[in-house]
C-alpha cells in the first residue's frame, strides 16, 4: 500500500468512526444500548490506523513525503491545499496519538459502561483523534490550525460531557475561552506569515524565513509561542487545564495529558528551524516553561483531588518540555512528549480505575444508608487501596516512579536529557539556561515528592473511607487493567529510545536524536563548548539522586504520617501553602482583572445603552415597517383589474425603454 | 395576387370579431364573436402557408377551448350583463394606456423591421406537419414531454377544482 | 410572401391591444379569460409570421406549445370560475375580492 493511501486511511477511519458512532445511534435509538458494537467500532477505527502507522514506520523512509489531496482554497497567488506530510516527526506523533488513543478507547469501554451517552462519548473521542491526526499530519499551518481548532472543540465537548452539572459546563467554557486567546495569537502569526511569505505550507515558510526581518521573525515566533501556551497550558493561560478534569477520566488521559496539550510542543518542533532564528523568544520560552513547571509542581503538593494533582503535574511536565524547546532541544521535547504520554496516560487511567472503585464504594455506602458527603476523587477518603486493586496499584506505582525519574524508567531518560540540554546550553554561555536548569532540578525533586505523595495517600496506609471495614472496592475489569499494563510496561521501557550521550561510549546511540534531528525534520543547535564526560556522569548522578531522594523522602514521610503529613507541610510553609492550595490565586486574579470589569462594564455602561439606543433602533424600525405597510396595504384592493392596469403600465414603460 | 385581398378580408373580419367580443353584453355572443376571430386567424395562418398550425388552431381553439367556454357559460346560466358601467378615472386611464400600447407596438413594428434578418421566403414545406414534427421530436423533445406532463397536471387540477365539495 | 410582414405584425398588435382592453374593461370573469385567449392568439400570429419570414421552424413549434399552455390555462381558469361561482353565485370580478387587505 502506498503512503498516500495509508495516510488517507489513517486520517479518514477515525472520521468514519465518528460519523458511524454519532449519526447511527442518533437516528436509531435502539443502537445506543449496544455498547459492545459501539465500543468495538470506536476502538477499531483507531487501532487500524495504529497498525498502518506501524507499517509505515517499519517501511521507513528518508525523505518527507507530502500527499496533497485537493486545493482547499485558492485566491490569486495564494492557495492552500489539504495536504498531509509524513515525515519522522509526524509519524512519531501519529504513533503516539493512535497507539495511546487505541488503548484509551479500549479502556473507555470499561470505564464508560452503563453511561447514558456511551455512543456520544465514542463519537466525540473518534472525532478528536481525527482532528488530532489532522493537526500532526498537516503540511501547512492552515490544516494544522483546522486540527488545532478541532481538538479544541472536542476538548470542549468532552470536558462538558456531563453537562447537566453546571460546574462541568462552566469548566468546558473556561477551557474554550482560554484557548481562544492563544488561538488568536496563532491566527495573527499566520496573517503575518501570509503577508511576508505568501504561503502557509511548511516548506515555503522554512525557505522564506531568512528573508524576514528580525523583528517580524521574533513577532511570528512569539505569537506562535503564545498560541502554544494556550493549548499546552503554560503560564499565563494554564488555569483551564485543572478545571478540565471535570470531564470523564479517559478524556483527561487522552486529551489533557497525552495528546492535545502536547500540540503546542509539536507546533514548536515543527517550526523549529524558524524558532531557532529568534533566540530572544527562545529564552522567553525556556523561562516560561521553567516558571510554569515550578509553579505547577508546588500547587500539586497541596491538592487533595487525585485528578487535580495529575492535572498540575501535567502542566509541570509540559513546562519541562517547553524548557527543552527553549534551549533548542526540540527533539528532547518530543521525546518527553512520548514518554510523558506513556506514564501520564497510565497515571490518569490508574486514577480512573481508582475512581471507578471508589464509585463502587459510594454506591455500596448509599445502599447501606450512609448519607454523608463522599467524593470518589478525594485522596483523603482513599488509602490502603493496594489490598483491593493490586493491578491498578502496581501500574500506578510504576508510572509514579517513571514520572519521578527513577533511573532506567522512561521519565528518567527524557527528563535527564532535558536537564542536560539546559545545562549544556548554559555552559555554552547562555545565562538564562542556568536558571532554567536550576529550576528544573528543583522541580524534579518536587515532582518525585508530590507524585509519591499521591501514590502513598491512595494506595498505602489505612483505608479512610467511612465503614472501611465492611465496604471494599474491587479491581476493575480487563478492559481497564489491560491498557494500564501496556502503558506501565511502556513507562518502564519507553525511555530506551533516547539514551543519553554517555551511552555512545558503550557503542549505543541516541535513537530518537538520530531519527528526529539528524535524519529528521527537527532542527537543533549545535553545541559549541562540549560538556566533559565527567561532568555528564555527575549530572546523571545528580538527577538520579534527586529523583530517588524525593521518592524516598516522600515515602518515609507519608508512610509515617499518612494524611497528617499534609498538616505538617502546611505548618512548615504557612502562608506559602495557602498560595499553593489556591493555585497562587490565579483564578481570583483573572476574575478581578478580566472577568469582573467586563461584567461590570456591561452592566453599568452598556446595559442602558442597549435598552435606549439598540432597542430603540430596533423598535423604531419595527414601527416604521408597521406604519409604512398600513399605508401601502391599501394598494391591495383585491380588484384584479387594478392589478392588470398596473401590469399594462409596466408594459408601456418597458416597451418605451426597449424601443427608445 | 390572391393573398393580399385574402389578408385584408380575413384581418378585417378578425378585428371585427375581436371588437365584437369586447363590446357584446351577452357572454354567449362574445364567445361566438371570438370563434369568428379564431377562424380568421386560422385562415391567416394558411396565407402564411403554415398548414399544420392552421389545422391545430381550428381543432384546439375553435374545437376544444371555445366549446369549453360555451359549455361553462351555459352551465352557469349567465344572463346578459348591464351595459358598460359608468366611466370612472380608472376606465379612462385604462383606455389611454391601451392606446399608448397600440401606438408603441405599431411604432416598434414600423421602426424595428430592418433589424430582422432578411426574408428568406417561405420554403415549400415550411409549415407542413412533417417539418414541425421533425423539430418537435428531436430538438424539442424534452419540452414536448414537459408539455404532456403539464396537461396531465392541468386535467387533474381542473377535476379537483370543479368537484362539488372542494372548497 | 406577398403580404408584407409588417402587416401581420400590425394585425397582431391590434388584436393584442383589443385583448388588453377586454381584460381591463370587462367585469365578467369568463369574458376576461376569453380576452386572454385573444392575446395569446395575437402573439401566435406574430410568431408564425416571423417564423415563416425567417425560415425558422422553431417559431411554429413555440406556437404549438403556446396552444397547449392556453388549453391548460383555459381548463384550470374555467374550473376556478365554476368553484367561485358555486360559492359566491357571481362571476363579476368587482364582487370577487378575496385578497382585499
Amino acid at each position: 500500500m502506498g503512503a498516500d493511501r495509508a495516510i488517507l486511511l489513517i486520517v479518514l477511519l477515525p472520521a468514519a468512526g465518528a460519523v458511524l458512532n454519532g449519526l447511527l445511534p442518533l437516528f436509531w435509538p435502539q443502537l445506543r444500548r449496544s455498547e459492545a458494537l459501539i465500543g468495538t467500532i470506536g476502538t477499531a477505527v483507531i487501532a487500524v490506523p495504529f497498525v498502518l502507522a506501524v507499517t509505515l514506520f517499519l517501511q521507513g523512509f528518508s525523505e518527507p513525503e507530502v500527499v496533497p489531496f485537493y486545493t482547499w482554497m485558492g485566491a490569486g497567488d495564494f492557495s492552500v491545499s489539504v495536504a498531509y506530510r509524513i515525515d519522522h516527526l509526524s509519524l512519531i506523533m501519529t504513533l503516539v496519538v493512535t497507539g495511546v488513543g487505541a488503548l484509551i478507547h479500549l479502556y473507555s469501554i470499561g470505564y464508560m459502561h452503563g453511561d447514558r451517552s456511551f455512543w456520544k462519548f465514542f463519537a466525540y473521542l473518534n472525532l478528536f483523534i481525527f482532528m488530532m491526526l489532522n493537526l500532526v499530519l498537516a503540511d501547512n499551518l492552515l490544516v494544522l490550525f483546522l486540527g488545532w481548532e478541532g481538538v479544541g472543540l472536542c476538548s470542549y465537548l468532552l470536558i462538558g460531557f456531563w453537562y447537566e452539572d453546571f460546574k462541568n459546563s462552566a469548566a468546558a467554557t473556561k477551557a474554550f475561552v482560554m484557548n481562544r486567546i492563544g488561538d488568536f495569537a496563532f491566527l495573527l502569526a499566520m496573517f503575518i506569515l501570509v503577508r511576508e511569505v505568501g504561503s502557509l505550507s511548511f516548506s515555503a515558510i522554512f525557505a522564506g524565513a531568512d528573508q524576514m526581518s528580525a523583528g517580524t521573525l521574533n513577532a511570528v515566533v512569539l505569537l506562535l509561542f503564545i498560541g502554544a501556551t494556550g493549548k499546552s497550558a503554560q503560564i499565563p493561560l494554564f488555569t483551564w487545564l485543572p478545571d478540565a478534569m471535570a470531564g470523564p477520566t479517559p478524556v483527561s488521559a487522552l486529551i489533557h495529558a497525552a495528546t492535545m496539550v502536547t500540540s503546542g510542543l509539536y507546533l514548536l518542533a515543527r517550526m523549529s528551524s524558524v524558532v531557532l532564528m529568534a533566540p530572544a523568544v527562545m529564552a522567553a520560552i525556556a523561562v516560561t516553561g521553567a516558571v510554569t513547571a515550578l509553579v505547577a509542581a508546588t500547587i500539586a503538593i497541596a491538592q487533595t483531588d487525585i485528578k487535580r494533582v495529575l492535572a498540575y503535574s501535567t502542566v509541570s511536565q509540559l513546562g519541562f518540555m517547553f524548557m527543552a524547546s527553549g534551549v533548542g532541544a526540540f527533539f528532547v521535547a518530543i521525546f518527553h512528549v512520548v514518554t510523558h504520554a506513556f506514564f501520564k496516560a497510565c497515571l490518569f487511567l490508574g486514577s480512573g480505575s481508582v475512581i471507578h472503585g471508589m464509585h463502587h464504594v459510594e454506591r455500596k455506602l448509599r445502599h447501606e444508608g450512609y448519607n454523608g458527603a463522599f467524593d470518589p476523587q478525594d485522596m483523603r477518603t482513599m488509602g490502603g487501596l493496594k489490598r483491593f486493586m493490586p493491578q491498578t496499584r502496581l501500574t500506578y506505582m510504576i508510572a509514579t516512579l517513571a514520572i519521578s525519574g527513577i533511573p532506567l524508567t522512561a521519565g528518567f531518560f527524557s527528563k535527564d536529557e532535558i536537564l542536560f540540554k539546559a545545562f549544556e546550553f548554559g555552559y555554552d554561555g547562555h545565562a538564562f539556561a542556568w536558571f532554567v536548569w536550576a529550576v528544573g532540578i528543583g522541580t524534579a525533586l518536587l515532582t518525585a515528592f508530590y507524585m509519591t505523595r499521591s501514590y502513598m495517600l491512595t494506595f498505602e496506609g489505612t483505608s479512610r473511607w467511612p465503614r472501611a471495614a465492611a465496604v471494599h472496592p474491587h479491581e476493575s475489569p480487563w478492559t481497564i487493567t489491560g491498557p494500564l499494563m501496556v502503558l506501565a510496561s511502556l513507562s518502564l521501557a519507553g525511555g530506551f529510545i533516547g539514551l543519553p550521550k554517555l551511552a555512545e561510549k558503550l557503542g549505543l546511540s541516541n535513537w530518537i536524536h538520530s531519527y528526529l534531528a539528524s535524519h529528521g525534520p527537527v532542527a537543533e543547535i549545535a553545541a559549541t563548548a562540549h560538556v566533559s564526560t565527567g561532568m555528564e556522569i555527575g549530572l546523571i548522578l545528580l538527577g538520579s539522586l534527586v529523583a530517588v531522594g524525593g521518592v524516598w523522602w516522600a515515602w518515609r514521610f507519608f508512610a509515617r504520617h499518612e494524611l497528617a503529613g499534609d498538616g505538617h507541610i502546611r505548618v512548615r510553609f504557612g502562608g506559602l501553602y495557602r498560595w499553593w492550595k489556591r493555585s497562587y490565586f490565579w483564578d481570583e486574579f483573572y476574575g478581578k482583572v478580566a472577568v469582573k470589569p467586563v461584567i461590570d462594564g456591561a452592566e453599568k455602561a452598556l446595559a442602558p445603552l442597549d435598552s435606549a439606543v439598540v432597542d430603540g433602533l430596533v423598535n423604531a424600525v419595527a414601527r416604521m415597517a408597521l406604519r409604512t405597510s398600513s399605508m401601502v396595504r391599501h394598494l391591495q384592493t383585491g380588484v384584479v383589474q387594478a392589478y392588470a392596469l398596473a401590469i399594462v403600465l409596466g408594459v408601456v414603460v418597458l416597451i418605451a425603454l426597449m424601443a427608445g | 395576387m390572391l393573398a393580399e385581398p385574402l389578408f385584408i378580408v380575413l384581418s378585417t373580419a378578425a378585428v371585427i370579431g375581436a371588437l365584437g367580443m369586447l363590446i357584446s353584453r351577452n357572454p354567449v355572443a362574445g364567445a361566438l364573436w371570438l370563434i369568428l376571430t379564431l377562424f380568421c386567424v386560422a385562415g391567416l395562418y394558411l396565407t402564411l402557408s403554415a398548414e399544420f398550425i392552421a389545422v391545430v388552431q381550428v381543432l384546439v381553439y375553435a374545437g376544444a377551448i371555445m366549446v369549453l367556454f360555451l359549455f361553462v357559460i351555459m352551465l352557469l346560466n349567465l344572463g346578459s350583463l348591464p351595459l358598460m358601467e359608468k366611466m370612472d378615472w380608472k376606465k379612462g386611464l385604462a383606455f389611454a394606456l391601451c392606446l399608448i400600447v397600440l401606438t408603441q407596438l405599431v411604432f416598434v413594428v414600423a421602426t424595428g423591421l430592418e433589424m430582422l434578418p432578411a426574408e428568406t421566403g417561405i420554403a415549400a414545406d415550411a409549415g407542413s406537419a412533417s417539418t414541425i414534427a421533425k423539430s418537435l421530436f428531436t430538438r424539442h423533445m424534452l419540452e414536448f414531454e414537459v408539455i404532456g406532463v403539464l396537461l396531465l397536471v392541468a386535467t387533474v387540477g381542473a377535476v379537483m377544482l370543479a368537484k362539488r365539495n372542494f372548497v | 410572401m406577398e403580404v408584407a410582414l409588417s402587416w401581420y405584425l400590425t394585425l397582431s398588435a391590434v388584436l393584442f391591444v383589443i385583448g388588453v382592453a377586454g381584460v381591463l374593461f370587462r367585469s365578467n370573469l369568463i369574458v376576461i379569460l376569453m380576452s386572454v385567449e385573444l392575446m395569446l392568439n395575437a402573439a401566435n400570429v406574430a410568431l408564425v409570421a416571423l417564423s415563416q419570414s425567417m425560415g425558422e421552424v422553431s417559431g411554429q413549434v413555440l406556437v404549438f406549445f403556446v396552444m397547449s399552455v392556453a388549453a391548460a390555462e383555459a381548463a384550470i381558469g374555467l374550473a376556478i370560475v365554476i368553484a367561485i361561482f358555486r360559492n359566491k353565485l357571481t362571476v363579476d370580478i368587482n364582487n370577487i375580492n378575496l385578497f382585499k387587505w
